[in-house]
């Protein structure tokens, strides 16, 4: 398997992993950092599939504007979810 | 927030301005564009306002707002300006003016001051998604009133 290939199934599989992890989690404030480094490897794997255009909006936007509000939102309420 | 955050957003909030600056600048050349750079400087808008309280960009609200409104005015004028051949016209282009320097044939690193009307209107997007988006961010950062922390 070629650094490219290899690369690009890691970051698909950090993807995933960091999905779930933001599934799973209890702390929103973990919860929410995990969905931010979810954009970051899906920004990854779109600029590894040589489309830098969606890498750099996803990276802006999904991984850092979205983090961004999700922090502020567990800032005015609160941090722990409730069963 | 803790004193890390805030000298990392301290250091950070620069860097990432102006590599959003470069993003909307090369968007005739590079990948990325007004909307792109546009987004990378909001992001760095919202560091700043989730490191530090927003309480001091309260009054702020309407220079966003002309902002964002003053960016659309500039992508219609400058679609306008074409209006003697059609609608969105590259007037600029090879006029030997802002941006009118001919595109060199061949493998070439990219001429910055090529492309007439699409750098402005790079600009002009860019300036309108910075503002949207850190209007929106700003709006979420200041509802409720107290933070609890």
């Amino acid at each position: 398997m070629t650094l490219w290939a290899s690369l690009l199934v890691m970051s698909l599989v950090m993807t995933v992993l960091s999905g779930f992890l933001a599934v799973v989690l209890r702390d929103l404030l973990a919860a929410a950092l995990a969905l931010g480094a979810q954009g970051l490897f899906l920004s990854l794997a779109f600029y590894l599939l040589q489309a830098p255009d969606v890498a750099i909006a996803q990276a802006g936007i999904g991984a850092a504007l979205t983090t961004a509000i999700f922090l502020l939102a567990i800032r005015k309420t609160r941090r722990k979810e409730e069963e | 927030m803790t004193v890390v955050v805030r000298t990392v957003a301290r250091v950070l909030f620069p860097v990432a301005l102006a590599f959003g600056g470069y993003v909307i600048m090369h968007g005739h050349l590079t990948p990325g564009g007004g909307f792109q750079g546009g987004a990378v400087a909001a992001s760095a808008l919202a560091l700043v306002l989730v490191a530090f309280s927003p309480a001091r960009l309260k009054g702020k609200k309407g220079l966003f707002s002309a902002l964002e409104s003053l960016g659309g005015v500039a992508f219609v004028v400058l679609g306008f300006l074409g209006l003697g051949l059609t609608f969105f016209a590259n007037v600029l282009a090879g006029a030997g003016g802002l941006f009118g320097q001919p595109v060199p044939a061949g493998p070439n690193p990219g001429e910055l001051n090529t492309a007439g009307t699409l750098p402005l209107m790079n600009w002009a997007v860019g300036f309108k998604v910075l503002a949207g988006l850190g209007a929106v961010v700003l709006l979420f950062a200041l509802f409720g009133g107290e933070d609890d922390r």
